[in-house]
């Protein structure tokens, strides 16, 4: 099997198997692509802290990185296309049918209980990023929360007092101050 | 549909991308403001219904929810074209920075500017939480299902579909409980008038 067709398949055997969220499938793109020899953990390891820090979602930035590292320009196109197509796919087909149940009785009483559980789990996303970025700092651990908190209060002031923000504005001012402030400390 | 409209949406969601940092849930502030607020495309209580179905079925969460919204807006190309343009920042920053990985990571700026970010994406999430938390009514089981989802979430190993798996049993049996009493209680919907079509 020639390697592209093997990215392919491997990308869309992982874009079908996640659930729940991108780094829900790092077992499995562990499983999958390091055992076939296309990336090695610790490089793993970092693209995961990278793909923090890139824009977009982490399946898709993984499945362009290996893909590209392995087989150039056309890998990272195959892979990215193995990736998103199962979601393209299945979400094709609900959003087709959902709304014929959606003014159902129980699917309306269901989706009333999912609402909140899913607004529970985004302020879970919340708290771990908070303590990521704030309680796993190392020795230096005392003024970079300082810091941490100074741009905190900064961005909730702008964002609660400036309605008409655009969110874009709002991650374009907190890198300007995380570049000034952190670079403050010696 | 237009041909415009396709390239609004194209062009929106190439800017969701793009300003994406962290993934699924990370994208809903700027979904928020761009398919509602910008283009009022959907509303609230459909945004969260959105998400709760991309958690659910298999799938990325950022690509099954901008696929979702595009196929609400724009049926298949609407899907498309959606789906294409929240992927091509990704495709296009990873891609151009596969050569140069490592260097990348060690620029102290980027770091800095990337610690901000963080905080940044915080920020943008709790106000959306608080926008979102009015379109339901809050009612008692509403502050035990986000609590218990949030604790779970965040303290146990347990996992997500599970928990996910679990909110539709107990939204199954608060059907059964409450079937046969007045179906259109008029509390059980948020503050805000539901739309035209919505109406039957």
């Amino acid at each position: 099997m020639s390697l592209l067709l093997e990215l392919f398949i491997t990308f869309f055997k992982i874009g079908l198997f996640t659930i729940g969220g991108g780094y829900a499938m790092i077992p499995l793109i562990q499983q999958e692509v390091v055992s076939r020899g296309w990336i090695d953990l610790p490089l793993l390891t970092d693209f995961i802290g990278i793909s923090e820090s890139t824009p977009g979602p982490f399946a898709v930035n993984i499945a362009t990185f290996i893909g590209s590292t392995s087989y150039g320009l056309m890998g990272a196109l195959l892979a990215t296309i193995g990736v998103v197509l199962p979601s393209f796919i299945i979400i094709l087909v609900i959003a087709k049918y959902f709304h014929q149940f959606k003014d159902n009785f129980y699917v309306k009483k269901t989706m009333r209980v999912l609402r909140p559980a899913t607004l529970g789990l985004v302020a879970s996303a919340v708290y771990l990023i908070f303590s990521a970025s704030f309680i796993h700092v190392d020795y230096m651990a005392d003024s970079f929360n300082i810091i941490g908190a100074v741009i905190l209060a900064v961005l909730f002031f702008i964002r609660f007092k400036f309605k008409r923000i655009h969110p874009v504005a709002i991650i374009g001012i907190s890198a300007g101050l995380g570049v000034l402030l952190f670079s403050l400390l010696p | 549909m237009k041909k415009k409209t396709y390239l609004q949406l194209f062009i929106t969601f190439l800017k969701i991308g793009a300003f994406t940092f962290g993934g699924g849930y990370a994208m809903i502030p700027l979904i928020h403001r761009e398919v509602i607020d910008t283009h009022p495309w959907i509303d609230e209580k459909e945004l969260l219904d959105i998400f709760a179905i991309s958690q659910i079925t298999p799938g990325v969460i950022a690509v099954n929810a901008a696929t979702y919204i595009g196929y609400k807006i724009g049926r298949f190309w609407g899907a498309f074209f959606a789906t294409l343009g929240v992927t091509v920042p990704s495709f296009v920053f990873i891609y151009l920075i596969s050569f140069f990985l490592v260097q990348f990571k060690d620029i102290l700026w980027v770091e800095y500017a990337f610690r901000g970010i963080r905080i940044g994406v915080i920020v943008l999430l709790v106000y959306t939480v608080v926008r979102l938390m009015r379109v339901d009514k809050i009612n008692i089981l509403y502050i035990v299902v986000i609590t218990g989802s949030f604790l779970l979430a965040t303290f146990t190993e347990l996992n997500i579909i599970y928990l996910l798996l679990g909110a539709i049993g107990i939204g199954i049996l608060y059907a059964f409980l409450t079937h046969g009493k007045d179906r259109s209680r008029p509390d059980e919907e948020g503050p805000e008038p539901l739309r035209e079509d919505e109406i039957e």
